[in-house]
């Protein structure tokens, strides 16, 4: 089981999730989130006072999937939120110990899905 | 006795409180950090429950009643003692006498309010409540009496103040710069980023500001007349041009104009207006509200960040430096032609006016400025008016008040 972490930017959330729903990739947490990359934060001015390092909004998916399924989600996520410009953010794989279904009870790839 | 007056004038006193809770109290909040919005709502709301109290009890009388030497009101109208529905001729005479006191109930709420920009997010709430009635009683009161009682010194030289740009924005502005230099900087002022919390709040409150002024400005002709409307003008067309100036100037300097600019702008140019809003034409008070967001723009983007004193939301720079360069205004602008009971300025041929107005500047801010320092210091050897520096990072919602404004997780 892998746990994939993908931060986007928020306007392409929706062809996101529009693209994993075509590969049968249908659970995810969504929070909104700020950080930086390359591109840096911007620069905001309150009465003539700048305020430097201002972070730029996010959006991050946290998606459980079993070993089967992450090459399409990749896939889908690259085709959701490629512009090809820097910002369009970045993808996280980390393994995944456990899985537990709350209702059911139920343990592992049986309870991803 | 007029009703259309009186209609006016209560109407007016409602306007005038709306510019205190929830207008002033808005704008400011929007600008602190989340953690210290509650503060600024609970200060503004507050000073409307003791000053208002404070007013009927004893400080109309000290500022409007029978003189001692030009200098004082006596305590013969403590408890609104013959303070009742007949007129007081020399206020005004064709509203009640009652009408007449709790309008002006109403600026003496909103003069400490104002200094609140000043010392936000920082003071202690027990010092800040004792500071306050001591500066209404100390020095809002004499100073009312001085440019407004009669037989008061300064009325009597012939000096003009419209509606409070020497009493109410250049008082609350010297005091307020007074306490940033005594109480000091924010904990990480310059060192971290200061953004406004929630400027929708603070554009809320400004247009709300603007409304509640034509109250403010114009129910201080204290008739429902041709000076109401002359003075109800002024102030509208002060406040557009100062907010247009102030969107040009930072988008020439900073190349974006903001939504905070264009609102600390109008501010400027009503706190700017205030004194003179009855005595000139409309044509002027534009040029007076330009100006006006030009030398409020030099004081806080430049000027404050120059000499490095922390008044947290700028009452200095607006209310100070707007109200002084109004109240000189009137000594170059005021025409009899606007109101006959006024002055003619510099520009319409006498010098007197523009002296006089200079004089009052000066012995108003002097007398403010060290009776604010004397208050501040006298409150802060007693309890200290600064909060410890753990309860600043905390933020004075939590321990102050012991509440939160928002709730992040349900």
């Amino acid at each position: 089981m892998k746990l994939i972490i993908a931060i986007i930017q928020p306007h392409k959330l929706e062809a996101v999730k529009k693209a994993l729903e075509d590969v049968d990739v249908n659970l995810m947490t969504v929070t909104n989130v700020l950080g930086q990359g390359r591109q840096k934060g911007y620069t905001e001015i309150y009465r003539g006072a700048k305020e430097a390092g201002g972070l730029l909004s996010k959006v991050r998916l946290d998606i459980a999937v079993n070993e089967g399924f992450v090459e399409q989600t990749i896939t889908a996520i690259n085709k959701g939120a490629r512009t090809g410009d820097v910002g369009d953010g970045k993808i996280f794989i980390v393994d995944l110990h456990e899985c537990i279904r709350i209702s059911s009870g139920e343990r592992g790839g049986n309870a991803i899905g | 006795m007029n009703s259309g007056d009186t209609a006016w004038v209560i109407t007016s006193t409602a306007l005038v409180l709306l510019m205190t809770i929830p207008g002033l109290a808005f704008f400011y909040g929007g600008l602190v950090r989340r953690k210290n919005v509650l503060s600024i709502l609970m200060q503004c709301f507050i000073i409307m429950c003791i000053i208002s109290l404070q007013w009927v009890l004893f400080g109309y009388s000290l500022a409007f009643g029978p003189s001692f030497h030009g200098i004082i009101g006596n305590f013969d109208w403590a408890g609104l003692k013959g303070v009742g529905a007949a007129p007081n001729a020399a206020y005004a005479a064709t509203i009640p006498h009652s009408v007449f006191m709790i309008f002006q109930c109403m600026f003496a709420v909103i003069t400490p309010a104002l200094i609140i920009g000043a010392f936000a997010e920082r003071m202690k709430f027990s010092a800040f409540l004792i500071f306050t009635i001591l500066w209404a009683t100390f020095v809002y009161n004499p100073i009312a009496h001085w440019v407004w009682g009669t037989g008061g010194w300064l009325r009597n030289l012939g000096v003009l103040d419209f509606a409070g740009g020497v009493v109410v924005h250049t008082s609350s502005g010297i005091s307020a710069l007074v306490i940033a230099l005594l109480l000091g900087k924010r904990e990480g002022y310059k060192r971290q980023p200061f953004r406004p919390h929630n400027l929708p709040f603070t554009v809320l409150g400004a247009a709300l500001l603007w409304f509640g002024w034509f109250g403010f400005n114009a129910g201080s002709a204290l008739a429902a007349d041709g000076i109401a409307a002359n003075a109800f003008i002024a102030t509208h067309v002060a406040a557009a041009a100062a907010g247009l100036t102030w969107a040009l100037v930072e988008w020439k300097q900073n190349g974006a104009p903001t939504i905070l600019g264009v609102c600390t702008g109008a501010v400027a140019g009503l706190a700017t207006i205030t004194p003179v809003c009855g005595f000139v034409n409309p044509m002027n008070a534009i040029f007076i509200g330009a100006l006006a967001a030009v030398f409020c723009y030099i004081a806080i983007a430049v000027i404050k960040t120059k000499l490095g004193y922390d008044d947290a939301l700028d009452a200095f720079g607006v209310h100070g430096v707007g109200g002084i360069w109004g109240t000189i205004a009137v000594g170059l602008f005021a025409e009899k032609a606007v109101n006959a009971t006024g002055a003619n300025g510099l520009f319409f041929g006498d010098t007197y006016q523009l002296l006089v107005q200079l004089m009052m500047v000066v012995v108003v801010s002097a007398f403010v400025a060290v009776m604010t320092w004397i208050l501040f210091k006298v409150v802060d050897a007693a309890i200290g008016m600064r909060v410890e520096e753990e309860q600043e990072f905390i933020g004075l919602d939590l321990t102050q008040q012991s509440e939160a404004a928002y709730t992040v997780i349900e």
